[in-house]
């Protein structure tokens, strides 16, 4: 078998609280290979923008930081490397979009600049023919009229076109892997299916793999080879997507998918209400504690899941972390 | 084209709001009590009603007042500022001798200020728990809370009087003669002092600000873009951070114009500097009425000068301010 492109191991990552140290990440192991779109799925809180900004190398500084294992890029260790080592790497090898278009450019550069800009850094081209590139990248993303809304600054763009933008930046230097922070979720549902089959088209034909962090089960089930349900800053469930969606090991996982509304073929007089996974994800502070995070909210919890952490159960290549997997 | 049909509408904006504040300086002069008449029975040592009668008469003070008003407004739409009594000068000539001294002054504080707090406020915004943040923090507070004429006299103890670094008073030596850059060394040499407290109020207004302004953009969105991208950084400090935290900073600043006069007037006094502020200590003690007005005009035409600049710049750095146009 190939080393996989990206292999993280036994990750924790610590956030400096003013109570202490708080896992936000706590024992993550998982792989990415070349070229498949990987999904990271959970509620807010949970450790998926974590993840990202940990193999980014951008998390927080000071406030988090990685306390164990290993982020493994094409062999070597992202957690041990310097700063310029991995700037080499951002923007260049795995780069990355954000949640928030509006916001994500600066407003005091045009557009074309924005993208120009990491093909000088990375690619040492001169200033016309990354300017050229950049024409080229934003009609790849399938701007109309390129060559003039290059000069364009942010402000005279849409939030859709915006998003467009950066993902054009990301895919500038032909990443090997692509981080999507939750890339529609400020955008306009015709919007956010467009920005999908964007990604999964240049995805395809760049053969670059896609870490897609999203709340939306739809677009896993569309987009995602294999899906991660992250809980709490534990992995709850891992495995290839449609196993996962149509035998779920995990009660977390399976309440996740009950809570997507399903339109009916007829409309009835009697609305089904919407399912939806009682109480809150646990504070910060209990992050640490040896038992399921999860047993709070769960129907199937007994002492057991309240005093031991469950350890990963595998049903062939899917995982759950949970006592009570092989009873769902 | 756009850019001209802005500076031309704020042009004409500008040339009312002048018509303005001449009215009302001049409404104002008015209002209060006593008149060169006045000034110059004083000087005479006293005298009576019907030579104070004589006098005004001969200065138009007899006039009833929308005469003298309309009088006042169109000589000063000719170009034309007045004469002064008490200098025995056209007003004019009295402000371009002192102009030249009282820009360099303000000029040279303003701008080292500025380069200098903004520096710091970048520097201690990258450093926000460190001792140098601090520091930083503590010469701010000075510039704010220790008065400029305090700042002076102590300054002119310490380096003039006990360490006779700098001279105590003027703007240039009589007794130096020389080529124009032996003259320019000498002022520069009479510059330190006045500059150094003048420059620490605006030092203090500008690091505490680009500070602020600093941190906010620091955090924001784009600049972790920025990072995602691989850049180093000083590029994502100073290509994408500062440029956005520059527009308060700069809006400050042309606030800061009107100081021509204001902050001047007392940091000329203690080192007798020869400028703007000087003469209208004078002129004000003198009531020097065509002076006063003269000196008035002037500040409102330099903070008009300096909002439109100060708009200018702003279009330069964001373009959002020039979609609005």
């Amino acid at each position: 078998m190939t080393e996989p492109l990206l292999k993280i191991e036994n990750l924790r990552i610590e956030l400096a609280l003013r109570s202490g140290q708080a896992p936000v990440i706590d024992d993550l192991s998982l792989e990415l290979n070349a070229g498949e779109t990987l999904s990271f799925v959970g509620e807010s809180g949970c450790g998926k923008s974590m993840t990202a900004l940990a193999i980014m190398g951008l998390l927080p500084e000071k406030v988090g930081s990685i306390a164990q294992g290993r982020i493994l890029f094409q062999g070597n260790d992202m957690a041990q490397m310097n700063s310029s080592q991995l700037r080499a790497i951002r923007g260049n090898e795995i780069s990355m979009i954000f949640q928030e278009p509006m916001t994500s450019l600066n407003p005091v550069y045009t557009v074309g600049e924005q993208i120009a800009e990491v093909l000088r850094r990375h690619k040492g081209m001169n200033k016309r023919d990354a300017w050229k590139r950049a024409i080229e990248l934003l009609d790849a993303v399938r701007i109309p009229n390129a060559k003039a809304r290059i000069s364009d600054y942010p402000h005279q763009m849409s939030g859709g076109q915006r998003q467009r933008v950066m993902i054009a930046i990301a895919l500038a230097c032909s990443p090997k892997i692509l981080i999507a922070d939750e890339p529609t979720t400020a955008l306009d549902v015709t919007v956010q299916a467009q920005i999908f089959d964007l990604l999964r088209d240049l995805g395809r034909e760049t053969g670059t793999a896609i870490i897609l962090i999203t709340h939306d089960m739809g677009a896993v089930a569309e987009m995602a080879d294999r899906m991660v349900v992250m809980y709490a800053g534990r992995k709850a469930e891992y495995g290839p997507v449609a196993p996962v969606i149509s035998h779920p090991r995990h009660p977390y996982t399976k309440g996740l998918i009950s809570c997507v509304p399903h339109l009916l073929a007829e409309l009835t007089e009697e609305r089904p209400d919407l399912t939806e996974v009682p109480g809150i994800v646990p504070s910060l502070d209990s992050f640490g504690v040896d038992a399921c995070l999860f047993a709070s909210r769960c129907y199937l919890a007994d002492d057991k899941c309240r005093s031991k952490r469950p350890p990963e159960i595998v049903f062939g290549d899917q995982s759950s972390a949970c006592w009570k997997a092989d009873q769902i | 084209m756009a850019i001209f049909m802005t500076i031309l509408q704020r042009l004409l904006y500008a040339a009312l709001l002048l018509i303005a504040v001449l009215v009302l300086n001049f409404t104002m002069m008015n209002l209060a009590p006593g008149d060169i008449a006045d000034t110059i029975a004083a000087s005479m040592g006293g005298a009576d009603a019907e030579m104070m009668e004589q006098i005004r008469a001969e200065y138009g003070l007899d006039q009833p007042f929308p005469v003298q008003l309309l009088a006042y407004v169109s000589r000063v739409l000719s170009f034309d500022l007045g004469y002064s009594y008490f200098y025995n000068a056209p007003v004019t000539t009295l402000i371009f001798e002192k102009l030249p001294a009282t820009l360099l002054l303000v000029l040279v504080a303003q701008s080292l200020a500025l380069v200098v707090g903004v520096l710091l406020g970048v520097f201690s915004a990258r450093h926000p728990n460190g001792i140098a943040n601090y520091f930083v923090t503590l010469i701010a507070l000075f510039g704010y809370a220790a008065p400029v004429f305090w700042t002076g006299i102590l300054l002119l103890i310490a380096f003039s009087l006990k360490i006779p670094l700098f001279p105590v008073a003027g703007m240039s030596d009589i007794t130096v003669d020389g080529n124009f850059f032996v003259k320019a060394v000498d002022v520069a040499h009479h510059m330190v002092l006045p500059v150094i407290t003048l420059g620490s109020i605006f030092l203090a207004l500008y690091s505490r600000l680009s500070r602020a302004s600093m941190l906010e953009v620091l955090g924001s969105d784009y600049v972790r873009t920025a990072k995602a991208k691989g850049l180093s950084q000083r590029e994502i400090v100073l290509k994408h951070a500062l440029k956005n935290a520059l527009p308060p900073v700069v809006t400050l600043a042309g606030l800061q114009f009107s100081a021509v006069i204001s902050g001047a007037v007392l940091v000329e006094t203690v080192f007798s500097w020869p400028g703007l502020g000087q003469l209208a200590l004078t002129s004000i003690l003198a009531r020097d009425t065509p002076t006063i007005l003269g000196i008035l005009f002037f500040s409102a035409l330099v903070v008009i000068i300096g909002n439109l600049l100060t708009d200018l710049v702003l279009r330069a750095i964001d373009p959002r301010v020039r979609g609005r146009a």
